[in-house]
């Protein structure tokens, strides 16, 4: 499959030519297929978001390329405006951005913009709600009544709205309990498979990146520094800890009993865990 | 971008400008503006310029800083300029087209003009660039110390200020974010109409409020939290006190505006 978006030799230095001159990407290059869930990790000030704000052509690259089917979206002014509607761009906590009289005119604010009809607006608005598990009859209450964790669904809804084929999401579990995590994770997964989208996902959880990606960017000093399966970037756990990074529960614990001289292979999923767990048994399990 | 607005910022630094205490500081600005208003020839605008040249030079503040600052001025200064230029009378005629006539007169004075408002706003970023926001309103709030017995709240409107001056990057920052995240859905703020533009501005200037009322409310509470009740028996952590490299500032001060004084009543 030919590649969606491709990145190539992507720089940006903020503040050229003053005291504060900052480069926050450093010749990032990659390519991403349709339908692949990417996790972005790295720590804070590591160019994540100066990545994604790219991506979309909200940031315009000091040097480099972005390639949205192989167009160059600074390449003409028509083509940077479609990347805003077909690279949607969740911002860190996005129930910020809320601003509409109700609910079902916040979520439907994209799509007028991208200039469709009402009956489509219509249309869109309902799936968007239904794929973040907001109610119906939620869509007509205004969107400062709700409750945080419902504001950031909103929000997001917003954004899936306009349906864009690649989702690009920074930390959207940020600051929710444990079941809203899960929930909006599981949300996001369903509109990629439903919609064959693309969804890239900055996160600090890696518990999540590890079960729900294919495959993770870590991003180091404005750098790509690694690109491929969570399996062959764990692989890298202890170069991941020396960076700053966190690491699977599970990785460490396997890492731990490693030390202490089990022979367990590297892991980052419970389904791996307990395989390993079991060969070590010789395959004799009662759990 | 909006980041670059530098109006106000303070730049951290060690020189003797930045160690000046910030009451000397507020009073020599307050002596510089009266001297820059009573500056009437060549030579005392000279000698003002020369005073605040020194003073940029000491601070170590790039230059560029104070070019970046004036140029939301460009307007009023450019109109500033104009009016001057076309309004003044005078009998040296230099140029004379439909009705419209440039006089040497009006040239000098636009000159002047300009000159003035760039040295008032140069000195008074001066100050802001070289003193943090707390040490300036506690700068103020000593200096109008004596208010209080008139039952004015000074130290409530020092700290008022503070707040304000504090909050204003923060507030910057969120709506450079909020922005990003309108224009992420499709605002075009760059093209339409007036009104469509007016019209664009309302997804920022919404949220942007919700989240400044949030802030002042949070932040009310932590101050309450911590015990804050107004001025009455809060003693300070950092006092002021004068130093010797004050009293020189002062005495600097005091000379220039005597030069400028004793130049005007010369004629000068």
């Amino acid at each position: 499959m030919a590649p969606i978006l491709q990145v190539k030799n992507l720089s940006h230095i903020y503040s050229t030519g003053t005291p504060f001159e900052h480069k926050a990407l450093d010749d990032v290059t990659f390519s991403v297929e349709p339908g692949e869930f990417i996790g972005i990790i790295g720590h804070t000030g590591s160019g994540k978001s100066t990545l994604m704000q790219h991506l979309n052509g909200l940031l315009k690259p000091t040097s480099g390329q972005i390639l949205l089917d192989g167009k160059d979206i600074w390449s003409d002014k028509q083509l940077t405006r479609q990347a805003r509607f077909r690279v949607g761009l969740v911002f860190q906590y996005p129930e910020y951005q809320l601003f509409e009289e109700t609910v079902y005119k916040d979520i439907a604010f994209g799509p007028k913009n991208m200039g469709l009809s009402a009956e489509e607006i219509d249309r869109r608005v309902r799936e968007a709600a239904d794929f973040v598990g907001v109610a119906a009859e939620q869509l007509e209450v205004s969107p400062f009544d709700l409750s945080g964790g419902q504001k950031r669904r909103v929000a997001i809804a917003g954004v899936i709205a306009m349906e864009p084929e690649i989702l690009i999401l920074d930390e959207p579990t940020a600051g929710l309990d444990p079941a809203g995590r899960e929930d909006i994770l599981q949300n996001i997964d369903r509109y990629r498979k439903e919609k064959r989208a693309t969804v890239m996902m900055v996160s600090h959880s890696m518990n999540d990146v590890a079960r729900l990606t294919q495959r993770l960017m870590v991003m180091s000093d404005a750098r790509l520094v690694m690109d491929g399966s969570p399996e062959e970037v764990f692989n890298h756990a202890q170069e991941l800890l020396e960076m700053g990074l966190d690491i699977p529960a599970l990785t460490r614990i396997f890492l731990e009993l490693k030390k202490l001289g089990l022979d367990v292979a590297p892991v980052y999923t419970m389904q791996q865990a307990v395989e390993s767990l079991t060969g070590l048994r010789g395959g004799d399990c009662h759990a | 971008m909006l980041k670059d607005i530098t109006l106000g910022q303070y730049f951290p630094g060690k020189s003797a400008i930045h160690r000046l205490d910030p009451r000397t500081k507020l009073v020599i600005l307050v002596l510089y503006i009266i001297a820059l208003f009573m500056a009437v020839s060549w030579v005392s605008y000279g000698v003002m310029f020369l005073f605040l040249a020194v003073s940029v030079a000491i601070s170590g503040v790039p230059l560029k800083s104070f070019v970046k600052g004036l140029k939301p001025l460009l307007f009023i200064l450019v109109f500033t300029a104009i009016l001057n230029i076309f309004f003044t009378a005078g009998e040296t005629v230099l140029v004379s087209f439909l009705g419209a006539t440039i006089t040497l007169e009006g040239l000098v004075r636009a000159f002047f003009m300009l000159t003035r408002i760039l040295m008032l706003v140069t000195g008074t970023f001066l100050l802001t660039y070289t003193t943090s926001p707390i040490a300036l309103t506690d700068g103020l709030e000593s200096l109008l110390g004596p208010l209080k017995k008139l039952r004015l709240p000074v130290h409530e409107l020092s700290m008022m200020m503070c707040i304000a001056l504090r909050f204003i990057p923060t507030l910057i920052e969120e709506t450079d974010k909020i922005m990003s995240a309108q224009k992420a859905r499709g605002v075009d703020f760059e093209s339409g109409k007036l009104m469509q533009r007016v019209r664009a501005l309302i997804p920022i200037l919404v949220p942007l409020f919700i989240s400044a009322f949030r802030r002042a409310d949070e932040l009310a509470t932590a101050m309450e939290c911590r015990c804050y009740q107004g001025g009455d028996g809060r003693t300070k952590m950092k006092l002021l006190r004068y130093k010797l490299l004050d009293f020189k500032a002062y005495g600097v001060g005091i000379i220039t505006l005597t030069a400028v004084l004793v130049l005007r009543s010369f004629g000068l």
